[in-house]
């Protein structure tokens, strides 16, 4: 980084943890308090999932500092995109056929 | 490797042997990603083959599984607040904060293995049915890095308290507190499509 942290107070953290904190307490009440639809309910706690994680790795983790910030940035896409691979297509595959038959 | 220092850089972050080790771990997470994926895909083939035994919501208890997260979340906090404070070079809020995350660690641990003593007493084991099988293999394996974790950080404070803040220590320190906001990123996933998932109405 280009600058020395000397602030005395880490205001990034405090708000990323206070963001946490709501984000899991709001998945908790729309999948356990609503009537919505299963998917609509997957869709809108996944999606609460995918924003908390991102929270963690750019305001704690501090994923794109340093001179390593790009390369750190391009594992991390390509770490996302093996997941949705494997999840996702091991699911798909393995699943789908039942729903036809 | 060689022994260039920039010292307008944070500690962890002067030498090209500390960059290249932190850059280095960053690349074990992402194979770390791979495998918890793996296990992830495995649990959401099988989180309905109950094979008559028991279901999500016969066994999730919704008020210890909020008690978890929230002790991982704030675990996850002060960990960052610990390496904000070795940022500062404050040593003693260093480890102070560092051993507050493990405490909070500990309890998460604590309320997990009970919550297997309590899901052992209500039938439901690895052996029930593949839905069982999955759910502990996922859960095991964070928990067990949650263990690994808090082992490796008790090493790294008495290596600080050795040794003092140095771009050595302060490297290991960096890498520890990867290491548990990663954990803490897998729980996101756990509670979201494990526990919240099978509450679903």
């Amino acid at each position: 980084m280009e600058h020395h942290q000397s602030k005395s107070f880490p205001i990034s953290h405090v708000i990323g943890f206070v963001v946490s904190l709501v984000l899991t307490f709001a998945a908790a009440g729309i999948a356990l308090k609503t009537n919505l639809s299963f998917k609509v309910i997957m869709w809108i706690i996944g999606s609460l999932a995918v924003i908390q994680a991102g929270m963690q790795l750019f305001m704690f983790m501090h994923l794109r500092e340093g001179e390593d910030g790009k390369t750190n940035l391009v594992n991390m896409i390509y770490a996302v995109f093996m997941v949705i691979v494997i999840v996702v297509g091991s699911i798909w595959v393995l699943t789908s056929g039942h729903a036809a038959h | 490797m060689s022994a260039k220092v920039d010292t307008s850089l944070p500690l962890e972050y002067q030498t090209e042997q500390d960059r290249m080790n932190i850059l280095g771990f960053w690349v074990f997470l992402g194979a770390e990603i791979v495998l918890f994926a793996t296990l992830f895909g495995v649990y959401g083939v099988l989180y309905e083959r109950f094979a008559g035994g028991p279901t999500h919501k016969d066994i999730f208890v919704i008020k210890d599984v909020m008690i978890q997260t929230v002790l991982l979340l704030t675990s996850s906090f002060t960990m960052g607040i610990a390496i904000f404070e070795m940022r500062r070079h404050n040593l003693k809020g260093l480890i102070t904060w560092l051993v507050i995350t493990l405490a909070l660690g500990a309890g998460f641990l604590f309320m997990e293995i009970n919550e297997f003593i309590h899901y052992a007493h209500e039938g439901a084991t690895m052996q029930t049915s593949a839905f069982l099988s999955s759910l502990f293999v996922l859960l095991g394996t964070h928990g067990a890095h949650v263990t690994l974790g808090i082992g490796w950080a008790t090493m790294v404070i008495i290596q600080l308290l050795k040794r003092g803040l140095t771009p050595t220590t302060a490297r290991k320190t960096f890498i520890i507190g990867l290491y548990w906001h990663f954990l803490d990123v897998v729980w996101i996933f756990i509670f979201t499509f494990v526990y919240l998932k099978g509450l679903v109405a």
